[in-house]
């Protein structure tokens, strides 16, 4: 068998395996019509919708391939490259021309120069709006909703008596007025009285065992959701920084550098747990400004 | 009708002449070029299935609750947003199908732009004359991350509002104006009154803009300035061996339309992804364990789980421990894409045009550092699994984290170390033919007498 025969068999075999091709893609784009208009009722709805147009085109692109490998010109070709390019004859014409522009309006330096000013002034100006698109990160950075006397309430709104909780158990609670509130959102936790030692200068800060810490990461913000009992660390699902519950949830492991802050406690007239001020530094992530944030609140 | 056609257009703009040139434009063939053409179709079909969802997506943080065909979610206090991708996704049709072809294709998008980045990289595609082309790629891809993450918080599900709050923290810890500009961006303390309809104006309309109008150039410059080739028989810095832009390169192009399409059609279709009814609305005291973002966000994830407890403060200021592994390692990461070109050329001394592609085993000191960059940040995207990593495996996050570190540090050098030694192997074992070829290409610029062309150029002469 000569070459040239060879060839032509390989072109005839791509032109019907392109031609075939093609058809399976007019199939394919009336069956994802179809499937569109009729199929929304089906339990595999999504799935023909996804198969039918992948099988169009598909089909579309197989073919158009095997047309262009199989059947259109490959040459090699080649063509000159006009790079390296750059012609220095005609950057040096085109300076000259700017240069000459420079010249004829040189002799208004002033009249330029006050334009330049004035444009200058009114950019400026028209970046002020900016400082529309929010309000300023203080006071709300340096501190939350609580404050001396409000009650602690859990996601529904319900007031937290003193005998909600077991020893060991964990619940979230808000501000009273400010339920879901990001900043503000607390773990409450009922420790077992014998193995909880206050902090120094924290021995009022908690209740009956009930201790309460910002549930916001020191980290990244996460919410401190997993109480480990038998270790009593609270750990954070996001990023792996764990908190000794018993140290003033101290960092004892992952990204986080300081403790969550604690929420000093208190009861109330009726029994219910109310929080005796603020958190005393900024909840949450650190940022730049995070020392003079802090000073605010305490001072 | 084309005759009549052309006719029109050329009395009345003329171009003729430059379409004709086009038309016969030569591109050179090889499959490690597609890459770059995946990234672009990938964009098309982006635009064309985000446009139908932004027919039906709600940019409001406004509260509502579910009472939609849904019932597991029936009767849920959930946002606007949340609301309508469940409403999208079930009671609008082909919905879910779009959105499901939507992610796969950001997914495949920025997949490709980092392939195609590799391989520009590895085979010295961003020499001279093509660093502006190099630099415009890496803002893509800059862009295609923010754009990406963008999309994914638009849903307002459990899973894209925790990401949110990360972002926020580590907004946050940008030094000098990071408090104020998270409070401007998000409008207000975290979650922020506006952060949904800026981040949908930036995800449908600046974004894409930008992509959009950078594309052009990136493909305008290619043109411009020639396709690089690898080296072969009868190909110099001075031609270009290959087929023509018309019809044969058209016909190739639109078949990787085609198929680019096909696969995300199927992806879309068949397999699942992001089912955000599963994780349910976003509140920001609750959150699940063995979160993880998009891949192309896995590196900073994982830098943020594996970075040390460090923190800074003095003279009342304070180096957040997010500044860290979020903003000065992806700056950092940037700054050497951008400046990679530059580097390699001061540090190699080699001011000339190449348009010939190198291999990457005779390049074996650029492979080496390239091959143990990526290896660093496969070892960050795998820490970003480290939970999983841990209850999967059995072992305790403790050791977990601390071989990552481990990992994070000696991973990049050894690969290096192996790489470079693989490359000079490789290099002196093939044939001598090749090798020799590929030598005389290389050697090629320097010693053609062409002042013209400028070839082998002083760094004066660059500026």
């Amino acid at each position: 068998m000569s070459a040239e025969s060879k060839d032509g068999r390989d072109q005839r075999v791509a032109t019907v395996a392109a031609t075939i091709a093609f058809v399976v893609g007019i199939g394919g784009g009336i069956a994802f019509a179809i499937v569109y208009s009729v199929g929304a009722e089906t339990g595999w709805y999504t799935q023909a919708l996804g198969g039918s147009l992948a099988v169009a085109t598909a089909a579309i692109g197989i073919g158009s391939v095997i047309w262009a490998h199989k059947l259109m010109p490959h040459g090699p070709e080649e063509e000159e490259r006009p790079f390296p390019g750059g012609n220095p004859d005609e950057r040096a014409k085109m300076l000259a021309t700017y240069d000459d522009s420079l010249e004829e309006i040189g002799r208004r330096r002033l009249l330029g120069r006050l334009l330049f000013a004035a444009v200058g002034v009114t950019g400026l100006a028209s970046l002020f709006p900016i400082r529309s698109l929010g309000p300023s990160p203080f006071p709300e950075r340096a501190r939350t909703a609580w404050n001396r006397g409000v009650r602690l309430v859990t996601e529904e709104g319900h007031p937290v008596p003193v005998d909600e909780l077991d020893v060991n158990g964990i619940l979230t609670v808000f501000p009273e007025g400010h339920i879901h509130d990001a900043d503000a959102q607390t773990v409450l936790l009922r420790v077992p009285s014998d193995i909880f030692e206050p902090l120094d200068g924290r021995e009022d800060w908690s209740v009956d065992g009930y201790v309460a810490y910002s549930k916001v990461c020191t980290h990244n913000g996460c919410p401190v959701g997993l109480y480990q009992v038998e270790t009593q660390q609270l750990f954070c699902p996001c990023h792996q920084s764990a908190f000794d519950v018993l140290q003033g949830a101290k960092p004892t492991f992952g990204p986080a550098t300081r403790p969550l802050p604690q929420l000093p406690l208190a009861v109330d007239g009726q029994g219910y747990l109310i929080a005796r001020g603020d958190y005393d530094v900024p909840v949450g992530p650190g940022f730049w400004t995070w020392p003079s944030a802090a000073r605010q609140e305490t001072g | 009708m084309i005759e009549r056609l052309a006719r029109w257009v050329d009395r009345r703009v003329g171009g003729s002449e430059f379409a004709e040139k086009k038309l016969t434009k030569i591109f050179p063939e090889s499959w490690t070029f597609l890459f770059g053409e995946v990234a672009l179709y990938c964009f098309v079909i982006l635009v064309m299935t985000g446009t139908f969802l932004a027919v039906f997506y709600e940019s409001s943080l406004v509260d509502t609750t579910y009472e939609g065909s849904y019932a597991p979610l029936r009767g849920v206090e959930m946002t606007a947003a949340y609301h309508s991708v469940i409403q999208l996704s079930f009671d609008v049709r082909a919905g879910l199908f779009f959105r499901q072809m939507h992610h796969w294709a950001a997914l495949v998008f920025v997949a490709a732009i980092v392939v195609h980045l590799s391989r520009v990289f590895f085979t010295g595609a961003f020499r001279r004359p093509r660093e502006l082309n190099w630099a415009i790629g890496v803002t893509l891809l800059l862009i295609s991350l923010i754009e990406g993450f963008a999309g994914y918080s638009l849903l307002d599900d459990l899973l894209s509002g925790t990401g949110l709050r990360i972002a926020h923290a580590v907004m946050e810890s940008i030094p000098l104006i990071g408090t104020w500009t998270t409070s401007l961006i998000f409008g207000g303390p975290f979650p922020g009154e506006y952060i949904m309809s800026r981040l949908f104006t930036g995800h449908v309309f600046l974004l894409p803009a930008l992509l959009a109008g950078l594309i052009g150039v990136h493909l305008a410059l290619v043109f411009r300035q020639t396709h690089t080739q690898f080296p072969g028989p009868g190909r110099t810095q001075r031609n270009v061996v290959g087929a023509r832009l018309w019809p044969t390169y058209t016909a190739m192009s639109f078949g990787m339309f085609a198929l680019t399409t096909a696969v995300l059609a199927a992806l879309g279709g068949l397999v699942q992804i992001n089912p955000v009814w599963y994780y349910g609305p976003y509140e920001p005291f609750i959150v699940s364990t063995g979160a993880q973002p998009d891949w192309y966000m896995g590196w900073l994830e994982g830098a943020l789980r594996i970075f040390p407890a460090w923190e800074f403060t003095g003279w009342g200021f304070m180096l957040a421990n997010p500044f860290f592994p979020a903003v000065l390692l992806p700056t950092l990461t940037f700054v050497v894409l951008y400046f990679y070109p530059a580097l390699e050329r001061t540090l190699t001394r080699d001011w000339g045009y190449h348009h010939i592609l190198d291999r990457p085993r005779d390049r074996p000191i650029r492979t080496a550092f390239g091959a143990a960059g990526l290896s660093f940040y496969v070892v960050l995207h795998i820490a970003g699994a480290q939970d999983i990593i841990a209850t999967q495996l059995n072992v305790s996050i403790v050791s977990t984290m601390y071989t990552l570190r481990a990992a994070a540090l000696v991973v990049p050098i050894l690969v290096a170390l192996i790489t470079y030694r693989w490359c000079r192997d490789l290099a002196g074992s093939s044939q001598r033919p090749a090798r020799a070829g590929a030598e005389a290409e290389a050697a090629q610029p320097a010693p053609r007498p062409a002042p013209a062309y400028g070839h082998g150029a002083s760094p004066a002469e660059e500026e």
